[in-house]
């Protein structure tokens, strides 16, 4: 695309934004009405009346930039600094006049005392898109980005959207932790950090329970081990084993993917609880008195272990096969017996694995939410303490921040230890050549402690998942009424025929605006997150690292600190989302993209990159290489993106608890609310609901690609190596 | 409008701090063969990327046919490209990538796969059409990349190393195939590769290039045999450099002296004076220790490779190469020999 063929779009955008679309207002169609007056007024209107008049420079740069646009000589550096001011005062104007009129005092003899306006609607929002082609086109224009138009605008706007929805809300977030009765207070965040809820160390001495940072630590330290030794057990048996139960060890990892993560805590609680059929057995057949031992550190772990082992299974096994059976062999040619040959060549070869997978494991229970909300009890952790900070009985954003901010400390923590660790060793034993030797097997001592491991695991977890099955079929499964009955699937799905299609059952809402957002971000995260991969791995153009790490920071951000630096970056002017069906979507796009870049990232990296300059030489330009070429053989990575994020956006919990409303409820939320409302059955039933809804997603995609790569978050493991 | 298809004014091309082409100016001939020559990391492939529009330079001016391609995107140069991998769309059929620069120019399929099928017939590929790149043989690959280049009628057609992913009896053919065809429809083409045989076998005009800069640009012939300084010398084939000193030279026969021996050769006028002279390996003719004038030394080392006697001499002057045709006489390890020059070529550096 020609830099001079963006800038009259992005012209026609302006003006569109000026002239036509609201200035306020996001979805309210029934304002729409009233244009162009009133709520829907667009800026040229509101110009008219006298109002706004503090926009009139944004105005006139936009005409300033037309000028060479419309005469076809571009002069790239005054349309690109039109653009960057047109942003700038949009939304500096915006920051400064807020819901309670001037916000800024220190702008009144300038603006005097304007009216009070409401959050930018769809005209700002394109005059921002205007603002950002403008850039993109001037920049273009003086031979930046390959004198690429096109992928100018694409850099411009991922960095801007990156911007928007990853950085700003974690600035909000770090500013939010140092403010006490709206002013900067450095003695306050120091306060919240130390504070005595995080750090307590009264468990040690006493009976009281310990700090949510020392509680979230050993959760996530005991989970990581357990489920990386679990995971471990699986994938020596099913690697070396000659164990012939590949169908059943396929299914165990594939259930995980597709259930909500606190799915599990349900069945717990139906096993183990007061009245459980566990408990229940032992009281009858063993006098073992009941109690709540499954509310607390047990249970999570156990629910967060039931999770996570399937996926440190398949990390792990992938590493075992990908031992070259050559070195093992050249051991044994050397003279040592089997067990040796596994503690001195197999072992050490699979321990950056292991790190990997007890990093992952780490990490995933830090920032899971669902289960310690449902099963936690007394034992809060970060997550659930920064959820109860913020719709708990008091409304506390500064202690919840700053919560927030020991929860990402945690994370990032994990994360640069995996980094330094990786960073200095790396043994690659995948080396490209043909490596036909047999594998060794295990040795006789090993392969029972791992069936002894295994297969009571993957009993355990098959009766969870039953549980799930049929508990929303019988009467009161947690109370061992167990005779058949449609009543859940009623109370939730009904669906009555009277004059058309009537859906009556309460779940009908949340399911359908989370088929809807799951349908609207599920694309959107792929294509985002294609469109970046290919930025990022074909095209080098000034900035591209730190995109890169914008793109991917929020893979390491945990859910909830996500969910609660939204409400606060997005509840006032001049970007307000929140209430909206729009800001799920945007929350899950972001959350997500991550692993979208990564798949397109991986699967360029296969690809020639003779085959893109091919197509420029003959004559292809960026929009048509990608069209034809590009996306074409990228597909399966797509429909994994696709898959992935459409899973996700129905399973996910953490962060959109806080983002949900009553007109926009998701199903995961629902489910929630009904166990706090001790409603177990309709939860399981709508449970069951979604993974069948899911199953039939997952499974259509496969069967129009094959087996796609499906994972919660993508080895990291792969990254180093 | 100029004779140049392509002008190159002061172009630097910068990555980081290495300058992988450094303050480069030269014209190209039209509808020549030109090929860039050198070590690898001497920048002709950089070169060939910053005529492409694949890379756009750090400084300087390029035209193409005379207009200012300079800060023009590959897709807008009007410039054909094959590549070492030849970079055939996996997932098209031949038919389809031979006519894919024709429907994204924006000509019609049908029209655009007649094209095709066209040049598929002139590159003796018809019947092909409906397979896809994987289906076809290494040498039809490279030929199907040549058809999707040529049916653009390119300005200027670049080679980036095309026979390399070739074996080497093919090699051989298909070099010569694309001299035919750069001659049978005047083609401009630049042409990148290290290996001086193929460079000398194809090209109108040579360049030797390295570290970023031209070392030397002149015909085959000349570049051979009158290589510039000893990097040229060396890169065009193998040669011996003695340090020794003219004695008389007029451009016909001329006298120096080497090792302590004074010898009779060909050479061009160069003044008299210590100089740096290379001789090529097949320059140099042994005879027997009796036979008068020569510069002596002694077979150390002696090769038969069928067509050809490789020797190792030592002589006062330093070790010498010697490549003789298998039919002159043969010499044992250990013999004693003359060594007489039939052409000398006196270094500028």
């Amino acid at each position: 695309m020609g830099a001079l063929t963006l800038g009259r779009l992005a012209l026609l955008a302006g003006l569109a934004g000026v002239l036509l679309a609201p200035w306020h207002g996001m979805e309210d169609a029934a304002a729409l009405a009233a244009w162009p007056r009133a709520e829907a007024a667009p800026l040229a209107a509101l110009l008219a009346d006298g109002e706004r008049w503090w926009m009139w420079p944004a105005v006139g740069l936009l005409a300033l930039a037309a000028l060479p646009l419309v005469r076809g000589r571009m002069a790239g550096g005054l349309v690109a600094a039109c653009g960057a001011a047109i942003l700038a005062i949009v939304f500096l104007q915006g920051q400064a006049i807020g819901l309670r009129g001037l916000a800024w005092p220190a702008l009144a003899p300038l603006l005097g005392t304007p009216a009070p306006q409401p959050a930018l609607g769809w005209g700002g929002a394109l005059v921002l898109a205007a603002a950002a082609g403008l850039i993109a086109s001037g920049l273009a224009q003086r031979g930046r980005f390959g004198g690429d138009a096109f992928i100018a605008f694409l850099v411009v706007g991922s960095a801007g959207l990156l911007l928007l929805f990853v950085f700003v809300p974690l600035l909000t977030i770090l500013s939010a932790a140092a403010i006490e009765d709206g002013r900067l207070a450095p003695g306050a965040l120091a306060a919240r950090l130390a504070a005595h809820e995080a750090w307590s160390l009264a468990c040690v001495t006493t009976h009281q329970g310990c700090g949510v940072v020392w509680n979230t630590l050993l959760l996530a330290c005991l989970a990581a081990a357990a489920s990386t030794l679990i995971g471990l057990a699986f994938a020596l048996l099913s690697a070396r084993g000659g164990v012939r139960a590949q169908p059943a060890f396929r299914a165990m990892t594939i259930l995980p993917l597709i259930t909500p993560p606190f799915v599990v805590s349900l069945a717990l609680i139906v096993l183990f609880g007061r009245t459980g059929l566990v408990t229940t057995a032992m009281w009858d057949w063993f006098g073992i008195p009941r109690s709540r031992w499954i509310y607390g550190l047990p249970g999570v772990l156990l629910a967060q272990v039931l999770a996570q082992a399937p996926i440190a299974f398949v990390l792990l096994e992938g590493a075992v096969r990908a031992i070259g059976p050559s070195l093992e062999e050249a051991a044994a040619t050397m003279g040592a017996r089997h067990f040796v040959v596994f503690r001195t060549v197999t072992w050490p070869l699979l321990r950056p694995a292991l790190a990997a997978c007890l990093l992952l494991g780490f990490v995933e229970s830090l920032s899971d939410f669902g289960n310690p909300l449902v099963l936690g009890g007394d034992f809060d952790v970060l997550s659930t303490r920064i959820f109860f900070a913020i719709a708990g009985a008091r409304h506390e954003p500064g202690r919840a921040a700053a919560l927030a901010l020991l929860l990402l400390a945690l994370t990032f923590g994990a994360f640069a230890l995996q980094a330094l660790w990786l960073g200095r060793r790396r043994y690659t034993t995948v080396t490209g050549k043909g490596d036909s030797g047999v594998p060794a097997p295990l040795p006789r001592g090993l392969r029972i402690s791992c069936g002894a491991v295994a297969w009571p695991w993957m009993g355990f977890t098959a009766t969870v998942y039953g549980i799930i099955l049929v508990g929303g079929f019988v009467h009161d499964i947690g109370r061992g009424d167990m005779a058949f009955t449609w009543r859940h699937i009623l109370t939730g799905f009904e669906v009555e025929w009277r004059d058309g299609i009537a859906f009556r059952g309460s779940a009908w809402d949340s399911l359908f605006t989370t088929l809807e957002v799951a349908a609207i971000s599920a694309p959107l995260t792929a294509g985002l997150g294609i469109l970046l991969a290919w930025l990022l791995a074909r095209q080098s153009f000034p900035g591209r690292g730190a995109l890169e790490f914008m793109a991917m920071l929020s893979f390491a951000i945990p859910g909830t600190v996500v969910g609660v630096s939204y409400i606060m970056a997005f509840n006032e002017p001049p970007v307000e989302l929140t209430g909206t069906a729009l800001i799920l979507v945007v929350c899950f796009v972001f959350r997500n993209l991550p692993v979208g870049v990564r798949g397109g990232i991986a699967a360029l990296a296969q690809i020639d990159k003779s085959l893109d300059e091919a197509s420029a030489t003959m004559g292809g330009g960026a929009v048509q290489t990608l069209r034809r070429v590009v996306l074409p053989l990228l597909r399966p990575a797509i429909v994994a993106a696709l898959a992935f994020s459409f899973v996700h956006a129905m399973t996910a919990v953490s962060a959109v608890i806080f983002l949900v409303s009553a007109r926009h409820n998701l199903a995961t939320v629902y489910i929630v609310g009904r166990v706090e409302a001790g409603e177990m059955a309709l939860a399981i039933a709508y449970c069951t609901v979604l993974i069948l809804v899911m199953l039939a997603v997952v499974l259509g995609i496969e069967r129009i690609v094959g087996r796609a790569q499906l994972g919660r978050r993508p080895a990291p493991l792969r990254a180093g190596a | 409008m100029t004779d140049a298809a392509i002008r190159f004014e002061r172009v630097t091309k910068a990555f980081g701090v290495v300058r992988a082409v450094d303050d480069l100016t030269f014209d190209l001939p039209r509808g020549a063969l030109v090929t860039l020559l050198g070590p690898s990391g001497c920048g002709k492939t950089t070169t060939l990327r910053l005529v492409a529009g694949l890379e756009l330079p750090t400084e300087g001016r390029i035209e193409i046919e005379g207009g200012d391609v300079t800060r023009l995107a590959a897709a807008e140069r009007r410039i054909a490209m094959v590549f070492q991998s030849y970079a055939l769309f996996p997932h098209m059929t031949v038919l389809e990538n031979v006519s894919y620069g024709l429907v994204v120019g924006g000509a019609r399929r049908q029209s655009a796969e007649g094209e095709a099928q066209a040049m598929l017939k002139t590159l003796g590929l018809e019947g092909l059409g409906a397979r896809l790149p994987a289906e076809l043989s290494g040498g039809q690959q490279q030929r199907v990349a040549v058809a999707r280049a040529l049916v653009l009628r390119p300005k200027v057609l670049l080679f980036d190393e095309p026979l390399s992913n070739l074996d080497a009896r093919l090699r051989r053919r298909v070099r010569e195939d694309i001299r035919d065809l750069q001659k049978r429809l005047g083609l401009s083409v630049v042409y990148v590769t290290h290996d001086q045989q193929e460079a000398l076998a194809v090209s109108d005009l040579l360049v030797v290039m390295r570290d970023g800069r031209i070392a030397q640009k002149g015909t085959p012939t000349e570049l051979y045999d009158d290589p510039a300084d000893a990097f040229v010398a060396d890169f065009m084939g193998e040669a011996n450099v003695l340090e020794g000193e003219v004695l008389a030279s007029d451009g016909g026969m001329g006298r120096i002296a080497v090792g302590g021996a004074v010898l009779e050769a060909p050479m061009r006028a160069h003044p008299a004076g210590r100089a740096s002279l290379a001789v090529r390996p097949e320059a140099i003719r042994l005879v027997s220790a009796e036979q008068g004038a020569g510069l002596p030394g002694r077979v150390q080392r002696a090769a038969f490779l069928g067509q050809t006697r490789e020797y190792e001499v030592a002589t006062e002057a330093g070790m010498l190469f010697v490549v003789t045709p298998a039919a002159a006489p043969a010499w044992e390890e250990g013999a004693e020999v003359l060594c007489r020059m039939e052409r000398v070529i006196p270094l500028r550096t």
